[in-house]
């Protein structure tokens, strides 16, 4: 998304999204800038606002998909089990002769035969089961977030480097025909989280 | 630009779209039509070639990804897991129509290499992506155990 997309704030963009060979409307949310918060006085409520802001990313399919609370990574906006019935594996990144590697390439390539794609990037994999997100509340991730024993052993400021330019990250953003990218830009997510770190990162309720 | 690539151990080129399936080269450039087309969208396993040694479907491959890499399919497998998967599958006849049967050969070859024993549920994990719509899944089991054993002899 352009710069100039991005003073749309909130203003949602409707993207046409082909799935599974069907057409439909589909509304997209963009993300508030840093600036949209500053209003609020209390540092601590700015904060849980500026976490609930990055919650659209976080809690966005294109997230979620890939931190699974079993060890089966889910598919598409709906959400389902993955097909083939794939499992993380010893390293998350799939089992002996069915690795993610399998289909997924270093880059997204589209279907050759219809819409649609697999998506790809060199280091496809899925999170580790101590960063499963799928059915959790935002406020158990964003504990979840700041637990190093949860986070791969990352500082805040390190969580908001990855944030905002981890490359595996990044391909929310760009996920390829046939899927939603998360809301606003990866710049804006970074912009957020380094917000969030400097307001106390606190968490919402719950 | 040409996309020059190993098969089957010798030289091979493709002088067209780098976006072009490896599995639609294989099959209408190169004339290699033992790895099948089942489903175009890496969800039946049909179309299963070995990519630097590993399992790896071709219909969501482009061609450009192989460049400077050793793709092996069907026809050019060789070793001794491949033997052993060939002789189990004959054994007990694994094949009923066989339309899927080369990309689970190539899938079973691909398990063993990493896998020397494997269990039940490593052998259907790693076939969880080979569909069959024979349901010989039984006999593909039977078989790569069966060629399990034959490598540890």
């Amino acid at each position: 998304m352009k710069a100039g997309a991005l003073a749309l704030g909130a203003a949602a963009l409707t993207l046409g999204i082909a799935i599974a060979g069907q057409a439909r409307e589909q509304k997209v949310e963009g993300l508030r800038p840093v600036s949209a918060f500053a209003g609020i006085a209390d540092p601590g409520a700015r904060s849980v606002a500026i976490f609930t802001e990055m919650g659209k990313v976080i809690q966005h399919p294109r997230c979620v998909n890939c931190h699974p609370r079993t060890d089966r990574p889910l598919q598409g906006d709906a959400q389902l089990p993955h097909d083939p019935p794939v499992s993380r594996g010893p390293a998350d990144r799939g089992m002996a002769g069915l690795e993610c590697g399998t289909c997924h390439g270093p880059r997204n390539v589209a279907f050759a035969n219809g819409k649609g794609s697999v998506p790809g990037h060199p280091e496809w994999h899925a999170a580790p089961i101590a960063m499963a997100w799928e059915g959790k509340t935002l406020g158990q991730i964003c504990q979840q977030i700041k637990d190093r024993k949860r986070n791969g052993g990352k500082s805040l400021d390190q969580i908001a480097e990855h944030n905002a330019h981890d490359s595996l990250v990044g391909w929310g953003w760009n996920p390829g025909p046939g899927r939603t990218p998360v809301p606003g830009t990866q710049a804006q997510f970074g912009e957020l989280t380094r917000a969030w770190v400097a307001s106390g990162a606190k968490c919402p309720a719950g | 630009m040409a996309t020059d690539f190993t098969l089957n151990g010798k030289p091979a080129s493709f002088d067209g779209d780098p976006e072009t399936p490896l599995l639609y080269v294989l099959r209408d450039h190169l004339g290699l039509t033992g790895t099948k087309y089942g489903c175009g969208i890496a969800q039946c396993g049909a179309c299963t070639v070995h990519l630097d040694g590993k399992n790896r479907r071709s219909c969501v491959t482009p061609v450009s990804m192989v460049s400077g890499r050793q793709v092996t399919t069907i026809e050019g497998v060789a070793g001794k897991e491949a033997e052993a998967v060939h002789n189990a599958w004959v054994a007990i006849d694994v094949p009923q129509c066989g339309f899927c049967q080369s990309g689970q050969v190539m899938s079973a070859i691909g398990l063993l290499r990493i896998k020397k024993k494997p269990s039940d549920s490593d052998i259907d994990a790693a076939m969880a992506g080979n569909i069959c719509r024979c349901a010989t899944y039984v006999r593909i089991r039977q078989a790569i155990h069966d060629a399990a054993h034959a490598l540890e002899a």
